[in-house]
């Protein structure tokens, strides 16, 4: 599973942190920070993570 | 005569979307057919307020991503559902169209309140024609009269602002947002606005619309009387004050319409088997909190209500378990305001009574505590994207914050 964040859209407002911790994160800058090729048991997560994405910035692909 | 079972969903906007994923996601495998008024698929609405207004946003930029899951909906866009017979499983197209189904999914939200008066000038923000329609007026130096202070009238306020505009906010309210952030963090917004050149005419309502008969013979809004004999010049007025439930098509149902839908805590409608309520429609308790059903207008109520009433949905058609954990949603929500981002966990409208600053202060960076009895119930952040994560996992295991 590929993880695709567009980060001219993203405004870092963290849903997706808590939908899937393992794949997203918010760094010390309150910036997010991302694992780009997550393991394929996390995809509940990370589909959960692209749902809550307040800019839909968040896409999938297999 | 139907073979396969059919779900139909009135409402084809977030609510209407998650809810045909989520009944995919639980191997609903029947018809699923769609029904929305608007001509579009299921789009994003927050940035209406915001992003769309500064620039033009097409509708591919802001529509929801269709799952492979949902590739096989049917959508009857662009036509609304005027009537419903509940008992046979019937609802009725403003097309002619009559459409059976085993079970209905009710997710035809909320439309925004108008005041009367003359209608070119006018506007709401509600769908992407509205935002585009705005847009094309909102000019450097125009006049712009944005009507009620909360969270869309203060959005519209700042993007206004930003690209040029004069603009004068009038609600009846002590201060902005007051209700749920109460009146000293709304003091506070209200000061970040007016540093950026936003008027407040505030303890005041609108007594009238003015008007005259514009170049094409309509009739234009010029201004406005407000209640307490002030005159306002405006060449554009946002109308932020509130909303009004899609329910008339379910009048004549025997169903309690009084305020949204009323559901039980499975958000199945009350009384009735196999209809389920989702999004901003749906009145429902919320036992994190207590037993008193709700309506709540966030964000992120459309997908959480969805995930579990398409459950419910399907155990009432015999399909599925159900689903034995009760509906406890976290609410969030959040507003951007130039540059100032607040965010909200929780239900801070329950702790109005008592508000504490926990972290920051008011004229920055700071986290504001809504607290019941004691209890923390709602915490709302500007600024402090680090904090988030801490005190909302405090809002969901109800743990006391350390000190």
């Amino acid at each position: 599973m590929k993880v695709i964040v567009d980060m001219d859209v993203c405004k870092d407002h963290g849903q997706c942190v808590f939908a899937a911790p393992e794949v997203f994160q918010i760094n010390e800058d309150g910036h997010l920070v991302y694992v780009a090729e997550p393991d394929e048991s996390l995809r509940d997560a990370v589909e959960e993570a692209a749902d809550v994405c307040p800019l839909q910035a968040i896409t999938i692909e297999d | 005569m139907r073979t396969t079972r059919r779900v139909v969903i009135a409402g084809a906007s977030m609510g209407g979307l998650r809810a045909a994923e989520r009944l995919r996601a639980a191997g609903f495998t029947g018809e699923i057919v769609a029904i929305g008024d608007e001509p579009h698929l299921p789009y994003n609405r927050p940035p209406l307020s915001k992003e769309a207004l500064a620039t033009e946003v097409t509708h591919d930029a802001l529509a929801f991503r269709l799952r492979p899951a949902v590739a096989d909906v049917t959508w009857r866009l662009g036509v609304r559902v005027v009537g419903a017979d509940l008992d046979a499983r019937a609802v009725w197209l403003g097309d002619g169209a009559e459409l059976t189904c085993d079970g209905l999914v009710i997710a035809t939200g909320m439309r925004p309140r108008r005041l009367p008066g003359p209608a070119a000038g006018r506007h709401v923000v509600r769908t992407l024609e509205d935002a585009r329609d705005l847009r094309a007026e909102l000019r450097p130096g125009v006049n712009v009269l944005v009507v009620g202070a909360g969270f869309i009238g203060c959005e519209v306020a700042a993007t206004a602002r930003t690209l040029g505009a004069s603009v004068t906010v009038v609600a009846p309210e002590d201060a902005p947002m007051r209700r749920p952030l109460g009146y000293e963090l709304g003091t506070a917004l209200r000061r970040r606005h007016e540093e950026r050149g936003v008027t407040f005419l505030l303890g005041r309502t609108i007594a009238a619309f003015l008007g005259e008969i514009g170049e094409m013979g309509e009739n234009r809004v010029t201004g406005a009387a407000l209640s307490d004999g002030t005159r306002l010049d405006a060449d554009v007025v946002v109308e932020a004050v509130g909303s009004v439930a899609n329910t008339e098509w379910l009048d004549g149902n025997g169903l309690d319409l009084s305020d949204g839908v009323l559901c039980d805590g499975a958000l199945r409608v009350e009384g009735r088997h196999g209809v389920v309520a989702v999004g901003d429609i749906a009145r429902f308790p919320n036992p994190r909190y207590d037993g008193v059903p709700r309506r709540v207008e966030h964000w992120s109520i459309p997908t959480d209500t969805a995930k579990h009433a398409a459950l419910t949905l399907l155990a009432d058609l015999g399909l599925g378990e159900g689903i034995a954990t009760p509906f406890a949603p976290l609410p969030t929500f959040w507003s951007d305001q130039y540059e100032l981002r607040l965010q909200s966990f929780g239900a801070p409208a329950l702790g109005e009574s008592d508000i504490r600053v926990l972290e920051g202060d008011l004229g920055g960076e700071v986290v504001v505590g809504y607290h019941r009895d004691g209890e923390l119930v709602g915490v709302v952040l500007i600024g402090m994207p680090s904090a988030a994560a801490r005190y909302r996992a405090a809002l969901l295991n109800r743990t006391p914050l350390a000190a």
